[in-house]
């Protein structure tokens, strides 16, 4: 891999995007071997509002630590992926939460749309998984870093009593992503 | 040997396992965004370490509290931002006057005021310089990268036990809150500075003995009966109205600094042998800087970066001698023009200065873009 | 025979040597002639002498008014602060070194107007220290402005139409903050407050003592007493009575009396100890 790659995960406060990025940050240069630099903005909202996470990914050290030219980006809301969508590169990647994200902004770039919260809801009755099951579908639409790497750095963030739910959240997230990208 | 172990970690808690591997046993702070993960780390790891961790009933207390428990003779920090760096200003004279060591970690926000408490910001560095009232020295440190903070954390605890002086830490809320892979030194790997103690008797003990350039410091409790004032004193520490006695001792605060520049100063350069731009960059900033430089350099461009890491005292010789070789001083900072005023005094080139305060960090193209009108 | 008796006793009597805990050279202090400081910081040091404690193990941390001058002239570890920090600094020396017995002088203006906010935490948390505040109800080092401890329509650099501002009870504020000692003397009784001072020094926890105390040249002059002793026996005499004797007395007797003696002391968790609890917790060995 050449020089840097950024995503960015966008939401609203509450919906685990920042700890979305902590992972795939860990995931990438703890579990992976990779340079990485994980940065975050939000407003004064705990809960609501639009926050994102970002996360470089380079072989290289990095530098300038704010995404400019995203590789892919995740929206789990319509006020974050209207917001957030036009720093996507060409040829980059938007995946978005189908119920959520109505108005899918239109660009030279690939969209993926599921239903990430309703599934997570539906199939595991907890919505607060939707992040892990987002990072499963990123891990294999981006193959930015291993699923090994992923799994680890997902099990070693989350509480001992929810290790099995979390594991099925992530796996349920790669089986999706291996689907969208076959398309 | 395995190699160690890289954990991921956020500039602020970086800057606390600085702080407990400097041997930092006292901290005293006020929940302030974006600073407050410092202090949340260090409530936790403080009591672990058999040190105390106070959360106090505001910004001033916080600095007194510091400085009151360096004075019992435990190294102590305290962090905060913008609003509270404000408050603590008197404190921090009081540090200097009275020579008592304690780090002082402000993570810039949008000022001024409530400002943009969220938002990056690099417009406290002259506050941070002359914030206080009276002449006074300085240290101040300007980490860039979340290893960085947990080394230049433990240099400021040393800088501030070696000079007996408060000693801060200028980073901003990119650095404080992005989180990057660093490894954790062993205990030994870097250099810890203690205070001197007196070993003289007490009865013959002087707080700023006049022999010494940096009088040894007694802690309380340990059998010199000191006094310390915040007022202009004689060596023995107790309060005076002669005229010389009171010059001398101003002066000699500031000349313990100037005196020993090259043991305090530290930059990082970068392609700047040849360049024909400089640009002259600390913080996040600097990263910005950098990454312009890489990319200006594949087009040709002979750049270089200075990056200050002690920008206060400010590296007035370094850049002197750059700007002999160097057509032009680029500096980019978010403020609207604090350091490139300092730049333009010691510099022999022209010095263009980028300036944003909009809470947004000034890009590489951005510095790019300038750099290009003087290729 | 019984005058006789007395007589021998007196001679047996040693005057209290002071000079073991003054510092040499450093008087004559800055307070005037008539000010009660020099009275409290009597009483201060022969309670001092007699709770035992070493002159190594004692911290005095002032801020910044006449009465924080005190540790400037006394031989134990001494830090003169800024204006109304001295609880603040003070919190940091005692955590950092729990061992140390620390001790506050403050002034009226010092612990309640700019160290108000410190003075009611101080409590709160009651971390072991004794804070003494020297009330003279004036500003008197910046030459004689009103305080939060100024009597309403008294006059004073600042409040020449007389003052409108309520005072504040220190010790009823000390009590509600948390503190677990509350006290008040006066300079006048000079034997009864080096009493309370002994026993504010001895308890365990946060102990706060008022110390009413006279401000002739400013407070005084401004405010029509003829005389420092007149103004004494007319404030600190007249104008209190010690919790034993309003005992004694009808509530309509009492008005306008400020109680002395111990007004409040409780038993409840000292910070600092409480802290080493913690600590234990935090290590995995509570």
């Amino acid at each position: 891999m050449a020089g840097r790659y950024e995503i960015r995960f966008s939401g609203s406060g509450g919906q685990g995007m920042i700890l979305a990025g902590i992972i795939m940050a860990e995931a990438a240069s703890i579990y992976d071997t990779k340079n990485v630099v994980q940065s975050q903005s939000y407003g004064p909202e705990s809960r609501g509002g639009a926050s994102k996470a970002e996360v470089i990914i380079s072989e290289d050290p990095i530098d300038y630590p704010k995404a400019t030219s995203i590789d892919c980006m995740l929206a789990m809301t319509q006020e974050a992926c209207s917001k957030y969508y036009k720093d996507i590169k060409k040829d980059g990647i938007l995946l978005v939460d189908s119920e959520e994200v109505k108005n899918v902004p239109e660009g030279e770039f690939s969209v993926y749309t599921f239903p990430i919260i309703a599934t997570a809801r539906d199939k595991l009755g907890k919505t607060i998984v939707a992040n892990i099951i987002s990072l499963g579908i990123i891990t294999e639409l981006t193959g930015i870093v291993t699923r090994n790497a992923m799994e680890k750095a997902v099990l070693s963030r989350v509480p001992p009593a929810f290790l099995e739910l979390n594991k099925k959240a992530l796996h349920i997230g790669f089986e999706k992503g291996l689907e969208l990208k076959k398309g | 040997m395995a190699e160690k172990k890289r954990i991921l970690l956020q500039g602020n808690e970086a800057c606390a396992e600085g702080a407990l591997y400097a041997g930092c046993r006292f901290f005293a702070g006020y929940p302030i965004t974006p600073s407050t993960e410092v202090a949340e780390a260090l409530s936790v790891k403080l009591p672990k370490a058999g040190g105390k961790f106070i959360q106090m009933e505001d910004e001033i207390a916080s600095i007194s509290a510091i400085i009151g428990a360096s004075l019992a003779g435990v190294k102590s920090m305290t962090a905060t931002s913008g609003p509270g760096f404000s408050l603590k200003q008197e404190g921090i004279g009081f540090a200097c006057l009275a020579e008592v060591p304690c780090v002082i970690v402000n993570v810039m926000r949008g000022g001024p005021s409530t400002g943009y408490p969220t938002g990056p910001g690099q417009a406290d560095v002259m506050q941070a310089r002359w914030g206080t009232h009276g002449d006074h020295p300085v240290i101040a440190l300007t980490p860039a990268y979340v290893q960085e903070i947990l080394f230049e954390t433990v240099r400021a605890f040393n800088l501030a036990e070696k000079y007996r002086t408060p000693v801060m830490i200028l980073y901003d809320e990119i650095v404080g809150h992005m989180r990057e892979p660093i490894v954790l030194p062993e205990p030994g790997e870097i250099e810890v500075v203690d205070r001197v103690k007196p070993t003289c008797p007490p009865e013959e003990y002087f707080p700023y003995d006049e022999r010494y350039e940096i009088a040894p410091l007694a802690a309380y409790g340990e059998g010199y009966r000191f006094h310390v004032t915040g007022l202009n004193h004689r060596q023995d520490g107790f309060p005076t109205n002669d005229p010389a006695t009171i010059q001398e001792g101003i002066k000699r605060i500031i000349r313990k600094i100037e005196n020993n520049r090259d043991d305090i100063m530290k930059n990082e350069e970068f392609h700047l042998d040849d360049a024909e731009i400089c640009i002259l960059a600390y913080g996040s900033t600097a990263r910005s800087g950098r990454e312009a430089v890489k990319i200006a350099r594949e087009k040709g461009i002979k750049v270089g970066l200075l990056r200050p890491l002690t920008l206060w005292p400010f590296p007035e010789d370094t850049i002197r001698e750059v700007s002999k070789r160097a057509r032009v001083v680029v500096v980019p900072e978010m403020n609207l023009g604090q350091i490139v005023y300092e730049v333009e005094r010691c510099a022999d080139c022209e010095v263009v200065g980028i300036h944003r305060v909009d809470g947004e960090p000034i890009t590489p193209a951005q510095i790019i873009e300038v750099m290009e009108r003087y290729k | 025979m019984s005058g006789a008796a007395v007589a021998v006793k007196k001679k047996l009597s040693v005057p209290f040597d002071y000079s073991k805990y003054i510092r040499p050279g450093k008087l004559p202090h800055i307070w005037c002639p008539g000010c009660g400081h020099g009275i409290v910081l009597k009483a201060l040091l022969r309670a001092i002498d007699k709770s035992g404690l070493k002159k190594d193990d004692i911290c005095m941390v002032s801020g910044i008014g006449c009465s924080s001058r005190t540790p400037g002239y006394v031989d134990f570890n001494t830090l003169h602060t800024l204006h109304g920090r001295a609880l603040s600094y003070a919190t940091g020396v005692k955590l950092a070194k729990p061992e140390l017995k620390v001790i506050v002088i403050t002034g009226d203006g010092d612990a309640l107007a700019i160290g108000g906010n410190h003075f009611i935490h101080t409590c709160r948390r009651n971390i072991d220290m004794t804070i003494l505040v020297y009330t003279n109800a004036i500003y008197g080092m910046t030459g004689g402005q009103y305080s939060p401890a100024t009597p309403v329509g008294s006059v004073s650099h600042t409040s020449r139409y007389g003052n409108i501002e309520p005072p504040f009870d220190t010790c009823e504020m000390a009590k509600a903050s948390g503190a677990t000692f509350v006290a008040r003397g006066t300079a006048y009784h000079c034997q009864e407050l080096e009493r309370i001072i002994l026993e504010a020094i001895k308890h365990k926890g946060t102990s706060v003592v008022d110390i009413i105390d006279s401000c002739p040249v400013y407070y005084g002059r401004m405010n029509k007493y003829k005389s420092a002793s007149q103004m004494m026996e007319m404030i600190e005499k007249n104008g209190t009575i010690s919790v034993k004797q309003a005992e004694k007395l009808p509530p309509e007797k009492l008005e306008g009396k400020l109680l002395r003696g111990i007004l409040y002391k409780v038993d409840r968790p000292e910070y600092c100890e409480e802290y080493e609890k913690l600590i234990k917790k935090a290590q995995g060995k509570g």
